[in-house]
């Protein structure tokens, strides 16, 4: 399996960490409450099927990546930094 | 017997080489099995379960029969392929699974137990009584049966592994992918062209073909040698490409030095990683044999191997050949052997309709229904129409047709598809995302096919890689239809004794599969793994389809009803040792080792491990003869004179910017931004559930630059949280991550005398006054910079002093010098422990996961004017219930005087159950300084509980006493020993 970094380029997978759906990005505020804190320490969803994820560049740049990836066929569709990602949703 | 001429073999290099003790002689070109085909020796293996002789079946690397072993002691490799083991000189074999000898076998009265050891036999039989099993049943099974085996010892051979990147990777060099690497070499595209042969042309070696007029295998070896000078094309012959992975990833084994009599430093294989843009599967096509009884008399093989062996090697293995198919391609056979002058016995097809101009003795619409001769095949029966007829031969070649070898397509999940003009099954459509299939393994098997097929691929290739095709011709070559009436097996009616052999290397018979399925063993899987088909070293590849279809019309259902097994990697037998290349000894443990490390080892330290670090137990001294004799004396130097050691295995991170104050504040519990340069600070770093994540100093060297501490631990994930907080949380903080720890060494001087000691080495001394406890800054040995640290990590007046990692090695001998002239030295993990729990300090036994802030009696770290990470989840109320296990001290009050680490604590008159836990023992040592053993554990309602007794069990370890509830902090509690 390989992922393309937005700033190192294709890579081997041994090069990346996974972390799991990119839910981690969206933190709440400290006072939205125990089910939007609940959803976001503890659901993830599991699809069969495109979702977007976060894989750290841990032996490369160490950039955060989201990686929106096919579950099923690992097919990749797309690689940004969670950076941009993230500065994207403060701006929304 | 050997040709008096023809063949690829190097006549002018005559080789000698040994089977099983004897000498005999080949050539180069020549594999083990054909050598020993031409010097007479049919029987190359005795069969798994029933001992039964064996002779090569095929001439390739699907060989389920002529399974040797090479080499002796660690080096010893079993179950090679005489088919595909190369000639050298002086290579000594030796056949397997047999005893005393090849010829005669002891075991092989196993067969006479035939009746009795079919599928499911040890299933039924060995059922009880239940102990017998381990210990009676299954030793002996596995003694009597089985193939090679390996020395038990560790073996030292060179194997490497490798990685390579291409535009275009071609699996396969018959005339498919020849046709294909010519137009892509020919069009620029960096290529790689990988066959498992030593000798490239796939059965263009093996047939007496034309391509463009001229043989076939000529026009072979002109194109590889063109091919050969093309500076964008890489050849790998001996390459097995062995798996097909996500995004143009394949695994390769390459044989680099196993053929080779003297292979000096060459690694024996190398296991490759080929990253490929594009793919071209040209791996053609595997013959089937027909299970008939008696199949698998030596003599008895495959048609198109013994193709390979007349034409290829210019060896007949007999004088009379009988030729049995239920396909056009049987007759191709005859022809090749009457144009070598080879007597045929017979032509036999099964199908009532075929024709034949060859002047060979042809009998269509007839079967061979059974074969006689034990070591070597000496007669079959026909079956005909009219009758049974016997005929003497002793060789028979068999052709049941043809399987594309398509595993690579399943490897990713894909399953094939049946074709019932081919009977065969074909690659699905985009099974492996950028493989394209060409020639046989699509089941077009002409050779006009494959060129062209290969040809169209190679374009399809290049429009996608964005490169102009190289307008190559195409040659020329045959065009035969493929014409085929499925046989599978012969009916086994009024033809006598005899089993009818499908997977030969696990001794599984037609019967066997009937039986399976009579038994409810339907599925294909379950058939499989009841019969043990398909599951020897050749996986299946010569049985998988006919077994495949016997247990489908067993089941009464067509086969694509029934369905087909998945091929998983690795295509070939790959060896273990090819696969961890450079994942032995520390190639799978690599070692972190300090700057001190050569001085350590030098004083005599054992060293422990500390993740990948090693770092000193304890420096003994001469006299001493127990650990706790140094450790003791290294806790007390401390704490009356002054100790070294070496602490550079904690996480350094460097964190430059602009917001690196409000940073921290948002990692750590406790505020940062009101830290001064010049200035550390203890922090306590949370998860984002509420639970404790790590701990540790971080020293404000200037505005905007500090340096972090992490625990040896948790240096890894520390940084890889800091760098996600700051990158998908926090884009908004101008902040910048480096990890330092291997570019600063880093040596702890703490004890009364530390300040003394460091005012020998320094260049302008430093005073209370200047550098107080928790005090940073720059400071100079001899005109080297180095950075100063207050801190302590064991209770005393300490320093941490930082140099860069060149310089590490001198200061620590400089500093162990200069401690041992003031009655102290250097100390190891041991002490440097038992100084902490002394002190009630924290490691990652404490902070193990799941203990949290309020656990660790730090809720007071717990800003309450920002937020940060874990805040939120810290509150919850679970978090901070009152009954939680909490830290404490112990120390034993009763007759036992010892305490362990893992040890649970129970109320002192409860029974230690489980359902009676109250917590338990962390970090325990004995105490040189208090004179006693001390621990550090977690206890419910633990602070609240202070002096009273409790009971301690270690269930494990069998010791239990009582104990007293004391604050953690054992020794100088009010901390002034460190700060005044």
């Amino acid at each position: 399996m390989r992922l393309t970094c937005p700033l190192c380029g294709a890579r081997d997978r041994r090069e990346f960490t996974y972390q799991g759906e990119a839910v981690a990005l969206s933190r709440p505020d400290p006072d939205a409450g125990p089910e939007a804190w609940n959803t976001y320490l503890h659901l993830r969803e599991n699809p069969a099927g495109w979702r977007d994820e976060l894989w750290y560049h841990e032996q490369g740049c160490a950039a955060w990546l989201v990686v929106t990836r096919h579950t099923t066929t690992h097919e990749v569709r797309k690689v940004q930094l969670a950076r941009d990602v993230a500065k994207a949703e403060g701006t929304a | 017997m050997r040709l008096s001429k023809g063949g690829l073999i190097e006549r002018a290099k005559p080789l000698t080489f040994t089977f099983d003790g004897h000498r005999y002689q080949g050539y180069a070109g020549d594999t083990l099995a054909s050598a020993l085909l031409a010097n007479g020796q049919r029987v190359m293996g005795r069969s798994f379960k029933y001992h039964r002789p064996r002779g090569p079946l095929t001439a390739g690397p699907e060989e389920p029969n002529a399974l040797v072993t090479l080499g002796h002691g660690p080096t010893q490799e079993p179950n090679l392929r005489a088919t595909t083991l190369e000639l050298f000189d002086g290579l000594a074999a030796r056949s397997q699974n047999r005893w005393p000898s090849l010829d005669f076998d002891l075991l092989a009265a196993n067969d006479l137990l035939a009746p009795f050891l079919g599928a499911g036999f040890y299933y039924k039989t060995f059922m009880w009584p239940r102990a017998f099993w381990e210990k009676l049943y299954e030793p002996a099974i596995r003694r009597a049966a089985g193939l090679g085996a390996l020395s038990g010892q560790a073996n030292e051979t060179r194997y490497e592994k490798a990685f390579a990147h291409c535009d275009l990777l071609i699996i396969g060099a018959g005339p498919a992918g020849l046709m294909a690497a010519l137009e892509a070499g020919r069009a620029g595209a960096d290529v790689i062209l990988a066959d498992e042969d030593a000798l490239m042309g796939g059965r263009l070696n093996s047939e007496t073909l034309s391509i463009d007029d001229t043989p076939a295998h000529a026009w072979a070896a002109h194109t590889v040698a063109e091919l050969a000078s093309m500076p964008n094309v890489r050849l790998m012959p001996r390459t097995t490409i062995t798996g097909a992975y996500d995004h143009g990833t394949y695994s390769a084994v390459e044989r680099v030095s196993m053929h080779l009599a003297a292979p000096n430093d060459a690694p024996r294989e190398a296991f490759w990683r080929i990253n490929a843009e594009r793919a071209i599967l040209a791996t053609g096509a595997l013959e089937r044999p027909i299970a008939f009884a008696n199949n698998d008399r030596p003599g008895i093989m495959l048609a198109s191997a013994l193709r390979s062996y007349v034409n290829r090697y210019a060896v007949v293995p007999g004088r009379a050949v009988a030729i049995f198919g239920n396909n056009d391609d049987a007759h191709r056979t005859a022809a090749d052997l009457l144009d070598k002058g080879v007597h045929i016995a017979a032509l036999i097809d099964s199908r009532p309709d075929a024709t034949c101009t060859l002047p060979v003795r042809f009998i269509p619409g007839a079967q061979v229904a059974h074969a006689t001769g034990r070591k070597s095949l000496e007669a079959i029966t026909i079956a005909t129409q009219s009758g049974t007829d016997r005929l003497q031969c002793d060789v028979l070649a068999v052709s049941g047709g043809w399987n594309p070898t398509l595993h690579l397509t399943s490897h990713m999940g894909a399953r094939p598809r049946w074709d019932a003009k081919t009977a065969a099954f074909l690659p699905a459509p985009d099974a492996i995302p950028g493989l394209i299939p060409a020639g046989a393994v699509t089941g077009r098997f002409s050779t006009h096919a494959a060129l062209e097929a290969g040809l169209t691929a190679a374009r399809d290739a290049l429009s996608v890689l964005g490169l102009k095709h190289a307008q190559t011709d195409l040659p020329t070559a045959e065009d035969a239809p493929y014409a085929i009436t499925p046989l599978w097996a012969v009916p086994a009616s009024g033809m006598g004794k005899g089993r009818a052999w499908l997977d030969f290397a696990n001794d599984v018979t037609v019967k066997d599969v009937k039986l399976a399925s009579s038994e409810g063993y339907k599925s294909v899987e379950h058939m499989k793994r009841y019969t043990t088909q398909g599951m020897a070293p050749d996986q299946g590849k010569n049985s998988n389809i006919g077994a495949l279809a016997i247990l489908a019309d067993a089941t009464g259902r067509s086969i694509p009803e029934t369905g087909t097994t998945t091929y998983r990697a690795p295509y070939a037998p790959t060896t273990l040792a090819a696969m961890g290349a450079g994942g032995q000894g520390k190639g799978f443990a690599p070692e972190r080792l300090t700057t001190s490390h050569a001085a350590t080892l030098k004083a005599g330290a054992p060293t422990v491990e500390a993740g990948l670090w090693h770092r000193p137990s304890y420096f003994p001294r001469p006299g001493e003869t127990h650990w706790r004799q140094s450790c003791d004396r290294e806790v007390a130097m401390v704490r009356s004179h002054v100790g070294i050691t070496d602490v550079s295995t904690l996480g350094k991170i460097d964190i430059k910017g602009r917001d690196t104050g409000a940073f921290l504040d948002f990692v750590y519990t406790n505020m940062f931004s009101t830290l001064k340069p010049g200035r550390v600070r203890y922090g306590l770093m949370l998860r984002e559930d509420g639970h404790v994540l790590d701990d540790g100093t971080t020293a404000c060297l200037a505005p905007g630059h500090y340096v972090m501490t992490t625990t040896t631990a948790a240096a890894g994930p520390v940084m890889r949280h800091l760098e996600f907080v700051a990158q998908a949380l926090r884009p908004d903080l101008d902040v910048a991550l480096t990890s330092v720890t291997e570019q600063w060494a880093q040596f702890a001087i703490a004890g009364p005398r530390s300040t003394d000691l460091l005012n020998t080495l320094l260049d302008d001394a430093v005073t209370d006054e200047g550098f107080p406890f928790m005090a940073c800054g720059p400071v100079a040995i001899k005109g080297t910079p180095a950075r100063l640290f207050r801190i302590s990590f064991s209770g005393e007046r300490a320093y941490e002093l930082a140099v860069p990692a060149r310089y590490g090695a001198a200061l620590f001998d400089l500093l162990k010098a200069r401690a041992e002239a003031m009655q102290g030295g250097a100390y190891g993990m041991e002490a440097l422990n038992v100084l902490r729990i002394e002190k009630g300090l924290l490691t990652h036994a404490e902070l193990h996961g799941r203990t949290t802030a309020f656990d660790l009696g730090m809720q007071g770290m717990m800003s309450k004017k920002k937020d940060f990470i874990g805040k939120t989840a810290s509150e919850r109320p679970g978090l901070m219930a009152p009954d939680r296990e909490r830290l404490i001290g112990l120390r034993p009050t009763g007759a036992v005087k010892q305490l362990l680490a893992g040890a649970h604590l129970f109320d002192r008159d409860a029974e230690a159950t489980r359902m009676n836990d109250q917590g338990y023992i962390t970090s325990a040592c004995f105490s040189p300084t208090l004179g006693h053993a001390i621990a550090l554990g977690f206890l419910v309602r633990g602070p609240d509980r202070i002096g009273e007794e409790i009971r301690m069990v270690d269930h494990l370890r069998g010791v239990e006493t009582t104990c007293e509830v004391v604050a953690p902090q054992f020794f100088d509690p009010d901390g002034g020993r460190a700060r005044d």
